[in-house]
């Protein structure tokens, strides 16, 4: 049968609609079943203890008195879980402390009882014995030499001579001559930037629900953007193998990259083990900001030249990323991706990779590019300004495009940089007025995107419709453009196909669902599966017809021959086929299993104006415009909403959003009220271009979209602010005390 | 924790004195968030909604007594109280999120006793009182009297509040609150300022009280900042001296959301805006 992979002419019928999202009315009617509506019987109820020193040497945990509490039937500490392999033994050190408590809200023991006031008393009852330790929180302090040391003898040989022991690694790209480059520029500006550490702000806190047999076979439910990962990581913990432990992911009230690791898991599994009941357990608000994953903070050292027509001659780097309490910080794709929207001759970064006594980082959305586009973004427009060069041209002038050598080492293939330029350029708010106290900033972004192991098995149906099993928790409405890819690919309605998350038995490995890739790749293996079961319905269609398989096509949703030579024949509907499977060989089923490549990169622009009170140094957004490269849209408005989303998570990282610690190390604001992420009132409607340069790599030309969008926003408002505010701002959050003082600084200067 | 809706003043008064920690229920939007977040497990919840009088906002002396179990919702949908007292009403629809407002009371929001709460210097302002019931009998305090510190109240053990009193507003006399946050609701202010004026018809103020909250360990009224625009017009100079005496009389602390610099300099800031929209008020403009 003829395939139409490279068929680049071809109108789609389903895909580029807009229709309805499978899992919509079980949302909006409470009916969906997320991590924390998962019950079994006899179910008991899982509480975790918790440091409240910043760094502490744990001397003793006596929990007598916590196990004689009637109603306890589990206490679990660090001695429960034997030795790990190295590669998970940081995962299980996060999860439950060892020898030392690292940061505040780091576990220390947990209990399961038959109920939540049983186990808070529970708690109260088990008895601690902390040394407390000297701590360090910030990222530059961490660094110095006399610094209190989280992790003895664990530097990585990259790391020169004269840093603490806190600074784990060091990474270096680029390419050229960067002093050579500098000395061509008319202007060089060097300043650092500083970005506050942030969350990702889900709305549903961690849940899960564990239960483990006498015969060592468990299942784990709950939420999670990759229960694959959780299985992999929970079986190398708990020293099961992974056959045995099934999880089946629940609906998911966001993850943006914080869920991609575990935390209560491995914990409620073995609590589990020793109580012999299901236990379930669930995070408060607090628990989840001040021990899950939020982003590293930053300290970003510029050096940029440009000459005086906006030719970029020299990009300098350096990027200080503080990760928590262990190694892991995304300084090496900041580092990868600070420069990625330019063509330079001259470009280096170096990234240093440093532990404080913080939770440790987990991934947040384009981890690791915010903060690195953050400050490269802030010094083109100083320096653009400088020269009263129009921001959008200079970026023109220095944009990678197809055949650019990346500062992070590959040469690009076609790419959509220009394109979002040249849309903002041409976009009316671009020329919109600005009022007294408005400014109006733009910025580029970057990011990756992956591709990875991926399994979609599609099934027929006896009456003709068909189901589609994936196995990446649906973050951002993939159910629906897997439908809508399998529905186009065989040529049947939207309505026809029902797409599901399948648990762990059901399909093979399958990477979380990050690095944009669920769309690309799980789309890709989804049209691979849709054409393998079409090959099998062209199959049974020639052996009712009586020819040869290669002599039948097929043409919307239905078998047919192939041209005059293959006879006449009616053709045969995937329903017809259905129906008549079980007398032509058996059920029809298409499955695809792949390690995708192929992802294509992704760039966008933003564009946003705010007004700024120099009374108060308060931010208003008033109006802002995200300008992306989707490759192809598969559901429009999924996308928009993607790019809404970032740019939201953005202005939020920008203004107001932060990890607040006291001297004492201890985390300030672990709450909703002071850890402000935006409300609906402070936001206008966020505008949207989608760019399509397909992706060479997918069947449709998909690229990843669900990070890029929060890549540009830091810079954006940074630059917007600056410019209404009359003063250069390079720390985040942009707090009103903070440009208050900088405006009332810039009047006393 | 056990749960009782008595009908009556007594019945309640009764109950308080059974249970040493009892809680009083109103709105509960402080109350039921603290439960959740168990930072509180009480022996005893007494709902006072089930009393007579507690939902009810009468007219008495040319003012408005409000029960104590009157929503925020409530007082923004009476347009008499919210034509006499707009800067009150306005500083309780502050509080919280719409379902937030069908529940939320000005006695709960005082009893609360944060210093950042926004119904209280717009009361205090006003020259609010409220009728304190207990076993000792019944009192009426000035609304500034009741906060004692943060999370702390004058109120003796037993004793609750059965109403707010909002006296008469004088003639060519209104009212403003405004708060300073850094976002745009659901928030919790940095700095809060109520104003009370009332203007002679050439402009000059004849009366005022000014209050600040959030700016020390409880609402504050300000007299040098009312002192600073008396017998004036509101031109630049007096709202100057008034930003001034607000700036001065500010005793903030640094914390996570602001600092001490900050406060104060907002302090005057929201002062000067507060005034001028309560003159803009008082004139019968629409503000």
């Amino acid at each position: 049968m003829a395939l139409d992979s490279s068929d680049k002419s071809r109108t789609f019928k389903v895909v580029g609609t807009r229709p309805l999202r499978p899992d919509g009315i079980d949302k909006v009617t409470g009916r969906a079943r997320f991590g924390a509506d998962i019950v079994a019987p006899g179910m008991l109820t899982g509480r975790v203890l918790r440091s409240p020193h910043a760094h502490a040497r744990i001397v003793k945990i006596d929990t007598a008195k916590a196990r004689a509490l009637p109603g306890v039937k589990a206490v679990v500490t660090r001695a429960d879980f034997g030795t790990v392999p190295d590669a998970v033994a940081d995962i299980l050190d996060n999860c439950m402390a060892g020898d030392k408590a690292l940061y505040d809200g780091h576990a220390v023991a947990a209990v399961a009882a038959s109920s939540a006031a049983v186990a808070r008393k529970a708690l109260r009852l088990i008895e601690v014995e902390y040394e407390v330790l000297p701590h360090v929180s910030d990222v530059d302090a961490a660094m110095q030499p006399g610094a209190p040391v989280l992790h003895a003898g664990r530097q990585d040989e990259t790391v020169p001579e004269g840093y603490s022991q806190n600074v784990m690694s060091r990474v270096e790209f680029g390419h050229g001559d960067i002093d050579k480059g500098l000395a061509e520029a008319d202007r060089v500006v060097e300043r650092t930037y500083r970005t506050g550490a942030t969350h990702q702000g889900y709305i549903e806190p961690h849940a899960c629900l564990a239960t483990m047999g006498p015969d060592g076979q468990a299942d784990l439910w709950g939420c999670t953007q990759g229960h694959y990962m959780v299985r992999n990581t929970c079986a190398a913990i708990l020293g099961m193998e992974q056959g045995q432990l099934r999880v089946t992911a629940s609906e998911i009230g966001g993850g943006f990259g914080g869920k991609t690791t575990v935390f209560l898991e491995p914990v409620a599994l073995m609590l589990s083990k020793l109580a012999g009941r299901p236990v379930k357990m669930v995070m408060t608000r607090s628990e989840v900001l001040r021990a899950t994953g939020p982003t590293s903070s930053s300290s970003i050292d510029i050096k940029l030249g440009m000459t005086r027509d906006g030719r970029i001659t020299a990009g300098y780097a350096q990027l200080r990323y503080q990760g928590g309490a262990y190694p892991g910080s995304p300084v090496d794709m900041g580092s990868m991706s600070a420069f990625a929207p330019y063509d330079l001759e001259n470009v280096k970064t170096v990234g240093f990779d440093v532990v404080t006594n913080r939770p440790k980082a987990a991934a947040y959305r384009a981890p690791g590019a915010p903060m690195a586009a953050f400050a490269v973004e802030s010094a083109v427009d100083e320096l653009a300004k400088g020269f009263g060069l129009d921001p959008l041209e200079v970026r023109l002038k220095n944009a990678a495009r197809e055949g650019t050598l990346a500062s992070y080492g590959p040469t690009f293939p076609a790419i959509g940089l220009e394109a979002t330029l040249e849309a903002a350029k041409a976009h009316p708010h671009w020329g919109a007025p600005l009022g007294e106290n408005q400014g109006r900033g733009v910025a580029c972004g970057f990011w990756f995107n992956f591709g990875g192991d991926t399994c979609v098995t599609l099934n027929i149906t006896p009456d003709g419709t068909v189901t589609v099993s994936e196995g990446n928790p649906d973050i951002g409405g993939s159910r629906a453009s897997m439908t809508m890819m399998a529905a186009e690919e065989l040529g049947i309605p939207y309505d026809k196909v029902r797409t599901i998350i399948a648990d762990t038995g059901s399909l093979g490995q399958n990477e979380v669902t990050d690095g944009s890739r669920v769309t690309f790749a799980v789309g890709l293996a989804t049209i691979e599966a849709a054409r393998n079961a079409k090959r099998e319905m062209c199959k049974r269609a020639a052996m009712v017809w009586g020819i040869d398989e290669e002599a039948v096509e097929w043409v919307d949703g239905a078998a047919r021959p192939a041209g005059p030579n293959a006879g006449k024949h009616d053709p045969m509907t995937l329903k017809e086929i259905a129906a008549i499977a079980s007398n032509t060989g058996g059920p029809i089923a298409g499955h695809y299993e792949v390690n995708a490549e192929g992802a294509g990169v992704s760039f966008g622009t933003h564009m946003v104006d705010v007004e700024v009170d120099p009374d108060t140094g308060s931010t208003k957004i008033l109006r802002y415009t995200v300008f992306q490269d989707a490759g192809k849209a598969v559901h429009p408005a999924y996308v928009e909403g993607q790019f809404q989303g970032g740019a939201v998570q953005g202005i939020g990282w920008a203004l107001n959003e932060e990890y607040i610690y006291g001297e004492d190390g201890i985390l300030q604001n672990a709450g909703f009220l002071d850890y402000r992420i935006p409300v609906a009132s402070d936001l206008p409607m966020i505008d949207t271009v989608i760019l399509e340069i397909a992706n060479p790599g997918h069947p449709y030309g998909v690229r990843g979209v669900g990070e890029t969008p929060i890549v540009p926003p830091l810079a954006a408002i940074a630059n917007a602010v600056s410019a209404a505010a009359g003063v250069r701002m390079t720390d985040l959050p942009m707090s009103p005390p903070r440009v208050l003082a900088a405006i009332q600084g810039q009047k006393g200067a | 924790m056990r749960y009782e809706a008595p009908q009556s003043i007594e019945a309640a008064i009764d109950l308080l004195a059974t249970v040493d920690g009892a809680y009083v229920l109103a709105g509960g939007t402080d109350l039921l968030v603290k439960l959740r977040a168990e930072m509180l497990e009480p022996d005893l919840v007494v709902d006072i909604k089930r009393i007579a009088g507690m939902k009810d906002i009468t007219p008495e002396d040319g003012g408005w007594r409000i029960g104590a179990a009157v929503s925020g919702a409530e007082m923004g949908e009476h347009a008499a109280l919210a034509a006499d007292w707009p800067g009150v009403v306005e500083a309780v629809g502050l509080i919280g999120s719409t379902q937030v407002q069908g529940r939320a009371t000005l006695a709960g929001n005082l009893c609360n006793a944060s210093p950042a709460a926004d119904s209280v210097p717009a009361m205090v302002a006003a020259n609010a009182s409220v009728r304190i019931v207990g076993p000792n009998g019944t009192r009426d305090v000035p609304v500034v009297e009741v906060p004692a510190g943060p999370g702390k109240t004058t109120l003796a053990p037993g004793e609750f509040i059965a109403s707010v009193f909002l006296p008469a507003k004088g003639a060519g006399a209104s009212d403003a609150y405004l708060r300073f946050i850094p976002r745009t609701e659901m928030d919790i202010a940095v700095v809060g300022c109520g104003v009370s004026l009332a203007l002679d018809g050439a402009g000059k103020v004849t009366s005022a009280r000014v209050a600040l909250g959030a700016v020390g360990p409880k609402v504050m009224l300000v007299d040098p900042a009312a002192e600073a625009i008396l017998g004036r017009t509101l031109d630049d100079s007096a709202l100057d001296d008034l930003a001034e005496a607000c700036s001065a009389a500010a005793s903030p602390i640094d914390d996570k959301r602001g600092t001490v610099d900050f406060r104060r300099h907002v302090a005057g800031v929201l002062a000067r805006r507060v005034a001028l929209i309560a003159a803009t008020r008082a004139k019968g403009e629409p503000a």
